[in-house]
């Protein structure tokens, strides 16, 4: 836990059967900061966030290359994936609350990882929906089914599932892309907040969100990373024309 | 893909282009005016400030429309950011020539005094108000550069002039309300000069993304 750094990933190369989706990353992604990662459809920023927990392993012809650490453990190596995806969580595009109620959805994951005691789930689920900001709207019907909730209820009720997990990090791709405005500001209110506890990294088709809440904004094309740096430095002067071009609208 | 933004930035460039036209023909008039003690042309320059004015909200307008519509990012947010700092250093630059018009009118009445240091500062200042309004046009970063190091020689001026002034009330009280007044429209002359300034170090943020000190 020395480094300021949750992740650092050195010469990482991913290959889906023979196309090369992910070139030679070189990246450090700071601790308890909000990293975005932008740049046009196709260019390999979802398949770089899903390495950090290893759900490209689930794609077949998948082949990774390269080091990712997370706190200096490479996490290609001799690990527990179970344990890996507990320390680093992931909030998807589309909401997707289990099929339950609000509190079976949020106690999910702690009782899979062994949580048994009543006192300790409800504690838990009381927790994660205050830390997502959903509690009070919620907590007169836990017991509801989860499906009865707006999109973006749903969304942070997602968010609520993944912090039960009691991460380190969360991965969020496009999560606020499905949503109205209202629930677009709680879900980035929500990430300014969690980034004391948490890591973030968020895929964003979403030039100004990128700007609104991150601290470094990261920019792939092609499989690889072009530019990264402070956000009000790729915002206001980026350094490379591709960057400039892309966030101005110019191709993209 | 974005030709009505790139349409709107260059609106707003030619809108910027015509007001540095405009303050430059307040200058020159505010010295003929001070030179040749003409009172209708002071006049005329006072009353022109409106039309600066004016000029300073159409831009301010365009700028706020852009930010609303295209929220700007990069070299756009850098044009937008840097034109309306500019137009608050253009339309002072407008006040002071108002202000130096203002002084012509009541030299009028008073002994005629002559300084060629306050003569060489108007040359310089409107020199420096050029040259910048043409940095920004020509996208000149070097012109730009060359404006900010000829704010030195304004105000060594200023100082000439000061103790010219002094020495003139000390040799003759009856030219003291005269130096009194050609001592403001050098001041104004001076804070013309730094209002250049200013304008060529946003040109240089503008096109570099880089503050000069």
């Amino acid at each position: 836990m020395n480094s300021p750094n949750a992740f650092e990933v050195r010469g990482m190369n991913l290959h889906y059967g023979s196309f090369h989706a992910l070139k030679n990353i070189h990246l450090d992604i700071p601790r308890n900061q909000i990293t975005a990662l932008i740049g046009p459809s196709g260019c390999g920023k979802s398949t770089f966030l899903r390495s950090l927990n290893r759900m490209n392993d689930l794609v077949e012809g998948c082949r990774i290359d390269g080091d990712i650490r997370m706190d200096g453990e490479d996490i290609y190596g001799k690990i527990d994936v179970n344990h890996l995806r507990k320390r680093v969580g992931m909030v998807f595009q589309k909401p997707n609350p289990f099929p339950m109620s609000i509190y079976d959805n949020v106690a999910y994951g702690p009782r899979t990882h062994g949580v048994k005691s009543k006192a300790q789930l409800d504690a838990l689920v009381e927790k994660s929906l205050k830390d997502a900001a959903i509690w009070d709207e919620v907590k007169d019907r836990l017991k509801k089914s989860a499906l009865g909730l707006s999109g973006g209820q749903q969304q942070r009720l997602c968010i609520a599932r993944a912090l039960a997990a009691q991460p380190e990090t969360i991965l969020m791709d496009e999560p606020t892309s499905a949503l109205d405005p209202i629930s677009t500001s709680h879900i980035e209110e929500l990430a300014l907040t969690l980034k004391d506890q948490y890591t973030i990294i968020i895929v964003t088709h979403n030039m100004q969100q990128a700007a609104r809440i991150s601290d470094r904004t990261v920019f792939f094309l092609l499989g690889e990373v072009i530019e990264s740096g402070e956000t009000e430095q790729i915002f206001s002067s980026p350094a490379d024309k591709r960057t400039e071009d892309y966030i101005t609208g110019r191709f993209g | 893909m974005r030709s009505r933004y790139d349409e709107e930035l260059k609106n707003l460039h030619g809108a910027l282009i015509d007001m540095g036209a405009m303050i430059e023909s307040a200058i020159s008039g505010a010295i003929t005016a001070l030179e040749n003690r003409d009172i209708q042309k002071a006049k005329d320059i006072i009353a022109y400030d409106e039309d600066i004015d004016a000029q300073e909200r159409l831009i301010e307008e365009m700028c706020m429309k852009l930010l609303l519509r295209q929220q700007p990012v990069a070299r756009d947010l850098r044009k937008i950011s840097t034109a309306f700092k500019l137009i608050t250093d253009m339309e002072r630059i407008g006040d002071h020539a108002a202000d130096i018009s203002e002084l012509a009118i009541m030299l009028r009445d008073l002994p005629q005094m002559n300084s060629n240091s306050l003569r060489e500062m108007a040359v310089q200042t409107s020199s420096m108000l050029i040259s910048s309004v043409e940095a920004y046009v020509e996208q000149d970063e070097e012109k730009a550069r060359a404006v900010i190091r000829q704010d030195d020689v304004v105000d060594d001026l200023f100082v000439t002039v000061k103790s010219e002034m002094i020495e003139a009330i000390r040799q003759n009280s009856d030219f003291s309300e005269a130096a009194a007044d050609l001592l403001m429209a050098a001041k104004y002359f001076e804070r013309i000069g730094d209002h250049a300034t200013n304008i060529a170090e946003w040109t240089v943020y503008a096109f570099t993304g880089r503050h000069e000190d």
